[in-house]
Parts: structure tokens; C-alpha cells; sequence
């Protein structure tokens, strides 16, 4: 750890100011002044996140039911109780969570996989001027500036039955179905729910990648072009190995926003998640408010942050040990 | 111990690229034909993914309701704008709006002022804890929110009953919330800024007799005025958009936009031209503010990701 007060000038010696006291005020002064810039952000830090998440550890022992929710301290202590219902996979809770679990690890894949695939091509397809490029990059923001309730409420009359556009379109004019289909409920949801993630999420992708090959110097492809090497070569070989790093942070912060997401499903469904598209943020949400048994929920998230924080250092540690032997 | 690498915003994000001309047709640089048709079909079909919704949600605030509950029309029967009119009385909205314009307004404020501070303190000194302060604050951004959802719920309550400060349930709690919320965010973007201010102006200042705070406020934050209005945009945004805790710890009175009309579009009988013409008139500041503020946002949002 670095030590205190290096970077601050001193300060030019003024009659005054070489007296001892002022100067021993001014030394606490310096120090502290870091710390007293930091205090509110700290606070809030301690407040809304640090002792929230103290606090949910506690929780996830206890049989926090609601009769004790205006008075936690009281409730009893459980063990491990609460992860044991949780993850007792026989049993109709850890089946479900199980699921729930399942569903969406497949669904962060296909999501992820889907919005890094598009952005990164239109990323690529833009990397030339062309007339109206600065419009179309405008538009291609417009699902990532939306408001997410706004925009998933559209997708929600899109996807209606009756008389959403997308029935119209596969059922009365392209003729694809033999009925018109729901969306919204069964197993249609999982697809509606992939749909719009991936509308909302591509954006982000785009502008990272679009960001990252500012950075690739330009001789690179036209020696490259010189030299023979076809378009999707120099993609292959230029354009994929120089995002690498840009690659790594891009796909971590895509995988846990999908995972986490709470704001897409729930507007999309409502409360009750139809069970092909049970994401663990609304399973959680929902165990806890309608059962308001806040101990499994509890032990459900941590569950969750030790799988998260699992899987983000195994993949820090792979992807960059990979980089390290390409550097080589 | 070497310190965190820095968000330092790039002089030349894709905003402001320079933009090079494209070789000529016959050069053997010349991207080939078959390349320019599949990115011509490809944008083509990408654009229309993205506008279609954009479409019908503003074809349809325009629509009389016999069109939006028939079957869907790609055209309006008829142009009107009383789906304008008409959903400040279907639904609170005036009451959701204002509690919305509180909530998020008071929460960039907050979010951006403590932000300044906490940057400055990152960017210009050397403090123990400082590696732990940054990485602490940065990861509890990637943690599931529903993981503070509840703990942060029972502890409000708690609150309140033991102090009468009404957290939940109220405006207050909301902000207090979102504007830890887009914190974390907010100070690494900041930092990056601040970083790219040369640090002689303000040594400068200080030897010229300004405080630390003096130095701060005429010259660190005037010369990363971008930054900060990126990060209020930012700030005002997550706080605009979010439903989860929302949905939780506000009650008929204190009820945002994103919960009231999250509400109103899961009954069963829903006035679809009304709720797009709400959607819309939600949507227009913010889409408009992203995009006018576009260039500074993309260049903080991006910084992180690309060093």
C-alpha cells in the first residue's frame, strides 16, 4: 500500500505559516483531507451497500418469516436451514430454483453470445465512413438510451395475441402459423424474453467494440490488403486478436448485467414469470414477496453472488492466462 | 504496489475519429463487392429490428383505440392526439411524473456532487486504502441487485421505526438508494476526467493561495465539465429507468413512472395508444439527452472498458 500526502504541494512558506502549531494542524489537515472528500460516498457505500450485504448474509441464517420482518433480531436462527431447502433439489423449492438456475445460465449464454455477435458486426461494418453513418450509429443507440420499462412495455403490446404487431405479422401475413401464438405465457415466453434482451443489449456491445477498434492503426489492415489477405481474413487475424482485451471486460460485464437483470423479465411478465422464462432475479424476488419468507430468499441470493463471483474468477483467471500465452 | 488502472477518456473515442476516406474503387485496399452487399443487407435488416418498436410506439400514440385493439395496423385509420390527452386521467401520470422528476433529479444532484469529491480525493492524492475504496466500490456494482433488495428493505423499515425518518415508502429512501446506486460508476468515470486535467493548473492555483477546495471547484471541475454533465446523464438515467426497487419500496403516493406504468400495463383491459403516448413522452428527454450528450457519455462509458 502506498503511504499518505505525497502528491500535494507544499506550500511556499508564508511568515505565519512556520510556526509549529499551524504546521502540525496543516499535516492533519493534508491527511485527512483525502478521507473527509471520501466521507459521504463512503457512508452511502457503508449504508446501501456494505451493510445490506452483511446483513443478508445474518438473514440467510435465520427464519426470517413475516411475523419477524418489523423486528428481525428476534427471529430465530436456523443453521444452514435456509440453504438446505434451497438447494434440496427433491423437494418443490430447490426444484424449482434448480430451474430457475438453469434456465437462466442458458439464457445469459444465448443472450450474451447473440448481442457480442451483433454489436461486434456492426461495429465492424461501420469501421468505414459511409454517407449516413453518424445517423445510423445515432439510431443503433436509441434501444440502449430507452427507458427499460418504456421499451419493454412496447415489446409487451408487440408481443399481445390479438392484436400485437408480431402475430400479425407471422400469423396473417406471412402465414408461418397455424394459430396465432402466446407470447407471453409458456413456452413462447423463453423466446419473447431472449428477443428483447437482446434488442436492449446489442447496443452496448456495439459502442464497446466500436471503441476498441479506433485503436487498431489502420496500416495494419492495408498491409494486410497488400499482402493478399481477404476481408474475413483480416477479420479472423487483425480485427478479433486486437479486441481480445476489450473482449474480456466487454463479455464479463455483459454476462452478470444479463444474469442479474431483474428490470427486463419483470416488466416483460409482470410478477409471475411463466416457467420457460423463470430468470433467478424475478424467482428470488418472487419467493421472497409472495411467500415473505425473506430467509430463503436470503440464503437464495447468496447462493446466487457465491456462483457469480465463482464463475468471474475462474473466467478472469483462464481468459487471462490465455492472453498472457498469446503475448508470448 | 502499482496503483488501479485508470479510465482515462480517449482524445479520440469514434465519436471524433478522424474519418479517412475510403480507398477507391478499383485499389486492391478496396473493401471487395460481396463485403459491401452483406454489410448493406446486414445494416438494412438491423435497422429495421431496432426501429420497428420504435415505430409502433409512436404510430400507436397516435392511433384512435378501435386501432389498437383490433387487430395490429401498420398504418393509423386515422391520425389523433387524444391518447396524449386522455392518459393523464386513465392513470396518475402527472403524480408519477413529478415523483419521478424528484426522485431522479435529486438523486443526479447528489450522485454527482459527492461524486466530484470522491473523485478529487482518487485522482489527486495518496491515501492508505485507496486500492481498497476503488475496487470495493466498482465490483458492488456488478453484485445482483436483488441481493440488496431485501436486506436494504428490513433495514428501512428498521429505520424508521427506530428513528421515525421515513426511508421506506418514501421519496427519500428512493434517492438515497439510486444515488449509491450510480456511484460507483459515477466516481470511476469522474476519475478518468480528472485525471486528463493536467495537475499543474491546480498546483498552480494552490501556490497561488486556493484551498483544496478552491482548486477543485475553479479549475479541476470547470476544465471536466464533459465528464460531469456524462456522469449527471448517466445518474439521471439509472434512476429514471429503475423498477426493481421501485416496485418495492414506494407506495401509492410516492409511486414512479417506471413502477405506475409497469402497473398499468399488465391489466387486462389497457388503452395500448394511451400507454404508447405515456411511453413516449417518458422516453423523449432521456433518448434526447443521451443522444445530444452522446460523444461525452460514450467516451466515459467506453474508457473503462478499453484500457
Amino acid at each position: 500500500m502506498t503511504t499518505t500526502a505525497l502528491k500535494e504541494p507544499v506550500r511556499p512558506t508564508s511568515p505565519g505559516a512556520a510556526r509549529e502549531p499551524r504546521r502540525r494542524t496543516g499535516r492533519i489537515r493534508r491527511i485527512g483531507l483525502p478521507y473527509l472528500l471520501l466521507l459521504p460516498a463512503l457512508l452511502l457505500e457503508l449504508l446501501v451497500h456494505l451493510v445490506p450485504m452483511v446483513i443478508g448474509v445474518v438473514m440467510s441464517f435465520k427464519e426470517l418469516t413475516q411475523f419477524y420482518i418489523r423486528d428481525w433480531g428476534a427471529a430465530p436462527w436456523s443453521g444452514f436451514g435456509n440453504y438446505k431447502v434451497s438447494v434440496d433439489f427433491d423437494a418443490p423449492v430447490g426444484k424449482a430454483l434448480l430451474h430457475s438456475f438453469s434456465v437462466t445460465v442458458g439464457f445469459t449464454l444465448l443472450s450474451v453470445g447473440l448481442c457480442w455477435l451483433i454489436g461486434t458486426a456492426a461495429a465492424i461494418c461501420m469501421q468505414d465512413t459511409f454517407r449516413g453513418r453518424g445517423l445510423l450509429r445515432a439510431l443503433f443507440l436509441v434501444p440502449y438510451a430507452l427507458p427499460v420499462y418504456t421499451a419493454v412495455i412496447t415489446w409487451v403490446f408487440m408481443f399481445q395475441h390479438d392484436n400485437g404487431l408480431v402475430n400479425h405479422v407471422l400469423h396473417d401475413q406471412l402465414h408461418l402459423t397455424g394459430e396465432p401464438s402466446f407470447w407471453l405465457i409458456g413456452d413462447n415466453s423463453f423466446y419473447a424474453l431472449l428477443t428483447v434482451s437482446v434488442w436492449r443489449g446489442w447496443p452496448f456491445a456495439f459502442l464497446i467494440v466500436m471503441a476498441g477498434l479506433q485503436n487498431i492503426p489502420r496500416e495494419l489492415y492495408e498491409a494486410a490488403a497488400l499482402d493478399g489477405a481477404g476481408m474475413w481474413q483480416q477479420v479472423r487475424r487483425i480485427t478479433l486478436p486486437s479486441l481480445r482485451p476489450v473482449n474480456q471486460v466487454l463479455v464479463l460485464v455483459l454476462f452478470l448485467w444479463t444474469f442479474n437483470d431483474f428490470n427486463t423479465p419483470y416488466v416483460l411478465f409482470g410478477k409471475s414469470a411463466p416457467e420457460a422464462a423463470d430468470l433467478v432475479s424475478v424467482h428470488i424476488y418472487q419467493a421472497s414477496f409472495v411467500t415473505w419468507n425473506f430467509g430463503t430468499g436470503s440464503a437464495m441470493s447468496v447462493l446466487l453472488l457465491l456462483f457469480l463471483l465463482a464463475v468471474t474468477g475462474v473466467y478472469l483467471l483462464v481468459t487471462s492466462r490465455g492472453r498472457r500465452a498469446a503475448d508470448v | 504496489m502499482s496503483s488501479p488502472p485508470r479510465a482515462r477518456p480517449k482524445r479520440n473515442s469514434p465519436w471524433s475519429a478522424p474519418s479517412t476516406a475510403p480507398p477507391k474503387r478499383n485499389s486492391p485496399l478496396a473493401p471487395p463487392r460481396s463485403f459491401l452487399w452483406s454489410r448493406r443487407i446486414f445494416l438494412t435488416v438491423l435497422t429495421g429490428f431496432v426501429l420497428v418498436p420504435v415505430y409502433v410506439m409512436v404510430s400507436s400514440s397516435l392511433k384512435p383505440l378501435a386501432d389498437v385493439t383490433g387487430k395490429f395496423r401498420w398504418l393509423p385509420s386515422g391520425l389523433t392526439v387524444r391518447p396524449y390527452i386522455d392518459i393523464w386521467s386513465t392513470v396518475p401520470l402527472a403524480k408519477y411524473f413529478v415523483n419521478s422528476l424528484i426522485v431522479a433529479g435529486a438523486a443526479t444532484l447528489c450522485s454527482v456532487v459527492i461524486a466530484v469529491f470522491a473523485a478529487y480525493a482518487v485522482s489527486r492524492y495518496e491515501f492508505r486504502g485507496k486500492r481498497v475504496f476503488t475496487v470495493t466500490v466498482l465490483s458492488t456494482q456488478m453484485f445482483p441487485g436483488i441481493l440488496f433488495l431485501l436486506p436494504l428493505f428490513l433495514l428501512y423499515v428498521n429505520i424508521g421505526n427506530a428513528t421515525g425518518v421515513a426511508l421506506f415508502g418514501s421519496r427519500g429512501g428512493l434517492i438515497l438508494t439510486y444515488l449509491t446506486f450510480s456511484l460507483p460508476f459515477s466516481i470511476w468515470m469522474l476519475i478518468g476526467y480528472f485525471d486528463s486535467v493536467p495537475r499543474d493548473l491546480d498546483e498552480a492555483a494552490l501556490v497561488d493561495g486556493c484551498g483544496p477546495f478552491g482548486a477543485l471547484l475553479r479549475i479541476v471541475v470547470p476544465a471536466a465539465v464533459p465528464g460531469i454533465v456524462a456522469v449527471a446523464v448517466y445518474a439521471f438515467m439509472t434512476a429514471w429507468g429503475e423498477v426493481l426497487f421501485a416496485s418495492v419500496m414506494t407506495n401509492d403516493t410516492t409511486r414512479t413512472l417506471a413502477v405506475g406504468l409497469q402497473g398499468y400495463s399488465t391489466l387486462n383491459d389497457v388503452y395500448w395508444n394511451q400507454i404508447m403516448a405515456a411511453s413516449l413522452v417518458v422516453s423523449v428527454p432521456v433518448v434526447a439527452g443521451f443522444l445530444l450528450l452522446q460523444r461525452y457519455l460514450v467516451t466515459g462509458l467506453t474508457a473503462g472498458a478499453v484500457k
